[in-house]
């Protein structure tokens, strides 16, 4: 079992639940997309899966540990196996993009090799295959800020990518970028994890897009999971239900309307 | 309230002139006007035998050794204290830091010049030693803002990815502050160069000490051209700094 | 994988400027090094360890005695007075220059009139005296004075006169030319002296930024004046000179504190003064 949440609750400080005694659990090599309205939670709950905030109540297991019981090294060891990818990729705008990338195996590097790299690239040719595989390889020594906002977000998968993690997550990774390449980043995800049996959970915002990569769908709402099927099990009235907060528009790439045909089977409305 | 400020002025002035009992009156007598314009013949002309202009070079060097090597110590030991004083080891240490780094700043290089000379003897280590110090103490408190202004984000998510907290802050903090680092660094060279020139005064090496030796020793002529030599290094420093600058910012 | 083949041959393109930069400063900061005789161990030889060790030692307690005390009063007023006295010494020299090389103030220059020539080589001297003056620091004029006038505070008036005239001069006649030099324009034109011009035309406008800036300079001279001490221009610094000289830990540090309680009220009384006339 790569994720295990039982009950997992935290709290805001004002006391208002962003995330609400949420349980279920995710097999390894799973593919996981989480949709909601803004301020559902889905950010919270990806960043307790990233052990980067601490639950208030229940019990959560990732990777087949409890990350808040671990000493400071195998807490370490256990991050460096989760990747994350960013809605904004934080990386410092002076820096260069190789370096960037090859900083998503810092935690798996021992020190030297971190500190060398900062004098000379020690892996060139694996940032460069990354970066490739997000058709940016040209940038390979481009420095961040010269990035446009789309190029900028592959880096970051990129990052990801090198890292190799047996968890990924990915927090609205697409939600700066164009139809075409929202879907050929998420297909690279996809295929990551197929390739590799990768864990992945992505919150999306663009519900067409989850319901055409992610053989599994979690709709959450106020916190709690209204929802958690496969995509074909999603209705129409679901999503109503889901999005009903916000304006009346169920959220898709572009507002195109999302189609659905009478047997609840969707028509793939994808580029790729 | 106008007039009120303007009369206490002119009455704080006019104190401060009564409590020197100075007597510049005195200076406009014929008698002192004569003993100042001899005074002045006496630096007349400079000293410019190439046996002299040799140690004015020495000195100039030694000058611009003292200022270099005092800004990269500085930029050191600053960086080293700012990351406390930014907050990144706890509130404690943090209130520790500001407080040395205020410290270090508030003593005026002078002084500390005349510290170090007690320190160190007389010479240019004394003269590097103190403005290291205080310059330390100016940049260090740039450099924390500075880091206490840069998003956490980058190296946050490094170490979220299993990085080491040191290796996070190489990759993930330091490349945004490194330019700021950097430009402020050259910047107080520049002022550093203009001090160095004259911290010698108090024994700390450089110019500063030729020109004290040559009027204590009633060589006018001889301090005539060390402060030649210190009005030419800082014309080349500024138009050398503006050229810089110019160049930068296109 | 695919993407090996193409990463055959990729060299970092930044490596080799990255490594001259470092060689550059690795042989620029060398011979700094031994130039500044730089050797920390000459601090802890037994020998100076020994003396600072006691100087530092005797730091605390501060010397607090009644007649210490009050010769640090006495000094630290030396100090405020040796400061106003410099600026307003500093005035009388900076004003008139200003006024000489403001050339928005210059009447022949409307026209151009007779002696524009004349005005325009007038004006060369004044400029060059301002500039000479503000490039010597005043540590180094202080030093003059001291050879000249002798030991005291009278020194340290000159040395700040002279120096901040310099400064003030400078600065003056940039904020006249800053402002809008239409009105004082009119007034030239209109037959006015220099001086009206200068009084009705731009005196008002230019005000608050005269002071500000005035007040922000007299803040700097307290902290020169206690520096010129060293050198024995009277004040804190020359006290702190003599103390150092003496070992007295003690009363260096006394001086030390008040010299930063001053620094302190100096900032204070400067910002208030630039509040109220802002």
């Amino acid at each position: 079992m790569s994720l295990k949440l039982d009950r997992i609750s935290l709290a805001y400080p004002n006391g208002y639940p962003a995330v609400n005694a949420v349980s279920c659990e995710i097999g390894r090599g799973e593919r996981v997309a989480i949709i909601g309205p803004s301020g559902a939670g889905k950010t919270t709950l990806l960043r307790l899966l990233a052990t980067a905030l601490r639950p208030s109540a229940g019990s959560l297991g990732v990777l087949g540990a409890d990350p808040w019981r671990l000493d400071r090294v195998t807490l370490r060891q256990l991050r460096s196996r989760i990747g994350m990818v960013h809605q904004a990729p934080p990386i410092p705008p002076r820096q260069r993009v190789v370096t960037a990338v090859l900083a998503g195996r810092l935690g798996q590097w021992p020190a030297w090799k971190g500190l060398l790299s900062l004098v000379y690239p020690v892996d060139i040719g694996g940032a460069e295959q990354m970066l490739s595989r997000m058709e940016i390889a040209d940038k390979l020594f481009e420095r961040c800020d010269r990035l446009s906002g789309g190029q900028l977000q592959r880096v970051g998968v990129a990052r990801v990518l090198y890292q190799q993690p047996e968890l990924i997550l990915t927090d609205e990774p697409v939600s700066a970028v164009d139809p075409a390449l929202s879907d050929r980043i998420v297909g690279e995800l996809n295929r990551e994890a197929i390739a590799r049996s990768v864990t992945l959970v992505a919150s999306l915002h663009a519900v067409d897009l989850a319901l055409h990569w992610f053989p599994r769908i979690i709709g959450l709402r106020a916190g709690e999971i209204l929802f958690d099927l496969p995509p074909v099990r999603v209705s129409d009235a679901m999503l109503k239900e889901l999005y009903a907060s916000e304006s009346a528009q169920v959220p898709t790439q572009d507002n195109r309307p999302l189609e659905i045909v009478p047997t609840g089977i969707r028509r793939k409305p994808m580029y790729s | 309230m106008h007039w009120v400020v303007v009369i206490a002025l002119v009455a704080v002035t006019w104190a401060s002139f009564a409590y020197l009992s100075l007597d510049l009156g005195h200076l406009l007598t014929m008698e002192a006007q004569v003993q100042m314009w001899k005074y002045v013949v006496s630096f007349f002309p400079p000293d410019l035998s190439a046996d002299y202009l040799e140690q004015i070079g020495q000195g100039t060097l030694e000058t611009i050794a003292i200022s270099a090597v005092s800004t990269a110590l500085a930029a050191v030991l600053g960086l080293l204290l700012a990351l406390p004083a930014a907050g990144r080891f706890g509130p404690v240490l943090r209130v520790i830091a500001r407080f040395v780094l205020n410290f270090l700043r508030s003593i005026p290089e002078l002084v500390w010049a005349a510290l170090m000379v007690m320190a160190a003897g007389l010479g240019p280590f004394a003269g590097t030693l103190a403005l290291a110090w205080h310059t330390s103490g100016v940049i260090g408190r740039l450099f924390a803002e500075t880091l206490e202004n840069t998003p956490l984000e980058p190296a946050q998510s490094l170490r979220l990815a299993g990085g080491r907290p040191a290796l996070a802050f190489l990759y993930g903090t330091l490349p945004n502050v490194v330019p700021q680092l950097i430009a402020y660094s050259l910047y107080r060279w520049e002022i550093n160069i203009r001090m160095a020139a004259i911290l010698g005064i108090v024994g700390a090496g450089g110019l500063g000490q030729m020109l004290y030796f040559s009027l204590s020793l009633f060589q006018q002529p001889q301090a005539m051209t060390v402060i030649i030599a210190m009005l030419v290094l800082v014309a080349v420093v500024d138009s050398a700094s503006a050229w810089l600058r110019q160049r930068l910012a296109n | 994988m695919s993407g090996e083949t193409s990463a055959i041959g990729l060299r970092d393109p930044a490596a080799r400027p990255r490594l001259a930069l470092t060689a550059l400063i690795v042989v620029l900061l060398w011979p700094g090094f031994n130039l500044t005789e730089f050797d920390p161990s000459v601090l802890f030889d037994a020998r100076s360890r020994e003396t600072m060790g006691k100087f530092v030692a005797t730091f605390f307690p501060l010397a607090t005695s009644a007649g210490f005390l009050q010769l640090v009063i006495k000094s630290t007023l030396e100090t405020l007075a040796i400061a106003t006295a410099g600026m307003a010494l500093a005035m009388l020299v900076a004003w008139p220059l200003a006024l000489v090389i403001t050339r928005s103030l210059s009447v022949s220059r409307i026209g151009p009139g007779p002696g524009y020539a004349l005005g325009r080589i007038m004006r060369l001297p004044a400029r060059f005296a301002l500039t000479f003056f503000r490039s010597i620091p005043e540590i180094v004029w202080a030093l003059l004075f001291v050879r000249a006038v002798g030991l005291g505070p009278a020194a340290g008036v000159l040395a700040i006169g002279v120096t901040y005239g310099g400064m003030l001069g400078k600065v003056y006649s940039e904020i006249l030319e800053s402002n809008d030099t239409r009105p004082t324009t009119v007034l030239l034109e209109a037959g006015g002296g220099r001086l009206a011009a200068f009084f009705y035309g731009m005196w008002p406008v230019a005000l608050p930024e005269l002071v500000s800036y005035t007040v922000y300079r007299w803040e700097c001279a307290v902290r020169a004046s206690v520096i010129m001490g060293f050198v024995g221009a009277g004040g804190l610094g020359q006290q702190m000179e003599l103390s150092m000289r003496m070992l007295a830990g003690g009363e260096v540090a006394t001086i030390l504190f008040v010299f930063l309680l001053l620094v302190f009220l100096a900032d204070g009384v400067s910002a208030y003064l630039r509040k109220v006339t802002a």
